[in-house]
């Protein structure tokens, strides 16, 4: 096996893929994401509530997609749930970071999500890491309600 | 080098030399280049004419009175007669040079729908169009206020050909159709899909990417309107295509584009235009690409298209015949007869997971939708992973393929 598959598909990946944790639907979401990459036709619904100050009570997914999209859905939801909105946002930027710039040391605060950093040696798969964190963002900016997002602009 | 038309004694290891590229090895293993329906790879005969334009005879075509002028443009109108003995057309005048299967079919959808199609007609297409025969009538019919209409297609991969009476009613103007379906391989019965339509009044437009540089066909023979192809998929440059029309089609066809080339004479008030094919070329045309064309056609008759297509069609069905054995995976497409690829999806990967994994291995495969997305949808897929083959592939290349497909099984379940 080439070390950059093993990297890139490491173990706790191929997991989050295959079981992926707060997968379902959410009754009573304050705001609804319909995230699609149509490179690949790949989609995901993230449903999000938030607490009395902002933050994120809760956080759910559904949809399909490759490995890497599901993987990273299924961990930042782990990571964000209880967060504020503003370390929400800025562990966007981190995992952006983590994925695409090849010579940052990786947060302490990315903790479990730092399995992702093979990533970064396939510019091509970087789309498909990205969509459910282009969700969450876009849930925050949108407050209520529902929207879609896509990985190709309109 | 002499060869045949019969598969088995055509030398296609000695072919494979042909092709410079398919000599280097990816992420430190051999090449295997199973993406050829995408594009197929350029053979050196081809990638030499290029260059010998470039260094001796380039110059604009149709206007300089000057010794380069006069060889570009014997060339290149050289190179249209090319096209049209291959395809079988009546006259070179018939053939329109374009960057390739999408403008052409974008140039009827604008020149012929524009003055053809009213309000209320119908253009039928099939549920297995790529979306470059998708879109333009989708477009047209906006702008028209006509309809788009779709034939069905089988769980075998067949199109609904039950249906095909019940769809074909007078109100359709123009049936666009594929020859061979670049997701699932089906070879389509071109020659039954025309007669049918003309029997109804309608035209035929079929879409020959997939088949122009794998089988040999003849436009009167298929009995089709229009034919729309790509020379990339047969051994030519990118950005040089075709499109065949009928004379008495073409010549009742307004421009689609305005410009230099292929007018008669302009004033401030008013142009005249020039009789086709030249109508449809405004600019300067890809000189180079036409004559890179030629010599692609060239090569690929010197092997003869019948025994590209009798082995094409052995590494697809050798190739659908493995995948059988992979667990947890489905083949779309016909079992018996089948264009020159493979598409399938697996249950353990997803299909950009295995092609980023292939890739690994110097394996280059395409997963996606294939710009096949309603059909992905027929088959409730979101893609499908593809093998696309050409005639310098082998069995062997085919074997490796399974094992990595193995070793993809085995680490993603």
């Amino acid at each position: 096996m080439s070390p950059e598959i093993e990297e890139l598909y490491q173990e706790v990946i191929l997991d989050h893929s295959r079981r992926p944790r707060n997968f379902g639907e959410m009754a009573d979401a304050a705001v609804l994401v319909h995230g699609d990459n149509p490179a690949c036709g790949d989609e995901i619904h993230l449903a999000v509530r938030f607490d009395a100050n902002g933050g994120l009570e809760d956080i759910k997914f559904s949809g399909r997609g490759c490995a890497i999209s599901q993987a990273s859905a299924s961990l930042m939801t782990m990571k964000l749930k209880g967060k504020s909105r503003a370390e929400v946002m800025e562990m966007v930027r981190a995992f952006h970071d983590l994925v695409t710039v090849d010579t940052s040391e990786a947060p302490k605060t990315l903790g479990d999500l730092r399995v992702m950093q093979g990533v970064r040696k396939f510019p091509q798969r970087v789309k498909c890491a990205m969509l459910a964190w282009r969700a969450v963002q876009q849930a925050f900016e949108q407050g209520s309600g529902e929207a879609t997002i896509s990985t190709e602009p309109a | 080098m002499v060869h045949k038309a019969v598969a088995s004694q055509v030398d296609w290891s000695v072919l494979r030399e042909d092709f410079p590229i398919l000599r280097q090895q990816v992420r430190g293993h051999e090449l295997i280049y199973f993406d050829n329906a995408a594009t197929s790879q350029k053979p050196r005969a081809v990638i030499e004419v290029l260059r010998n334009f470039y260094e001796h005879d380039n110059a604009n075509v149709h206007r300089g009175l000057h010794t380069l002028s006069g060889r570009a443009t014997e060339a290149y109108e050289q190179a249209r007669q090319r096209v049209a003995e291959y395809i079988g057309a009546a006259s070179p005048d018939e053939v329109i040079f374009t960057r390739g299967t999408t403008e052409s079919i974008n140039l009827v959808a604008q020149a012929w729908g524009e003055k053809f199609v009213r309000e209320g007609d119908v253009i039928l297409l099939t549920v297995m169009e790529h979306h470059s025969n998708l879109v333009p009538w989708q477009l047209l019919a906006e702008r028209k206020g006509a309809r788009v209409r779709f034939l069905p297609v089988c769980d075998d991969g067949t199109l609904d050909l039950d249906q095909l009476s019940s769809l074909l009613t007078p109100e359709v103007k123009l049936f666009a159709f594929t020859h061979i379906s670049n997701s699932l391989g089906t070879i389509n019965p071109v020659a039954e899909l025309c007669a049918k339509a003309r029997a109804v009044g309608a035209l035929t437009l079929v879409d020959a990417a997939q088949s122009v540089g794998h089988m040999p066909f003849d436009v009167h023979e298929l009995g089709c309107d229009f034919l729309a192809f790509s020379g990339h998929k047969m051994c030519a440059p990118t950005g040089i295509g075709g499109l065949y029309g009928r004379t008495e089609l073409l010549d009742s066809m307004p421009p689609w584009q305005g410009g230099g080339e292929m007018i008669v004479s302009v004033t401030l008030e008013k142009s005249t235009f020039k009789k086709p094919p030249h109508r449809f070329e405004a600019g300067t045309p890809n000189i180079a690409g036409a004559i890179g064309l030629a010599a692609a056609i060239d090569y690929i008759e010197s092997i003869g298209r019948p025994a590209i297509f009798e082995h094409d069609s052995q590494l697809a069905l050798y190739a659908a015949d493995r995948l059988s054995e992979l667990p947890g995976t489905r083949l779309l497409g016909p079992k018996e007869e089948r264009g020159a690829l493979v598409g399938f999806v697996m249950d353990a990967a997803h299909p950009h997971d295995l092609t980023t994994f292939a890739d690994q291995y110097g394996l280059a495969l395409r997963g996606g939708h294939h710009c096949n997305q309603p059909l992905m949808r027929r088959f409730g897929v979101s893609g499908t992973t593809r093998a696309s083959f050409y005639f310098y592939n082998t069995m062997e290349e085919i074997d490796r393929m399974m094992e990595i497909l193995h070793a993809a099984v085995r680490f993603f379940s």
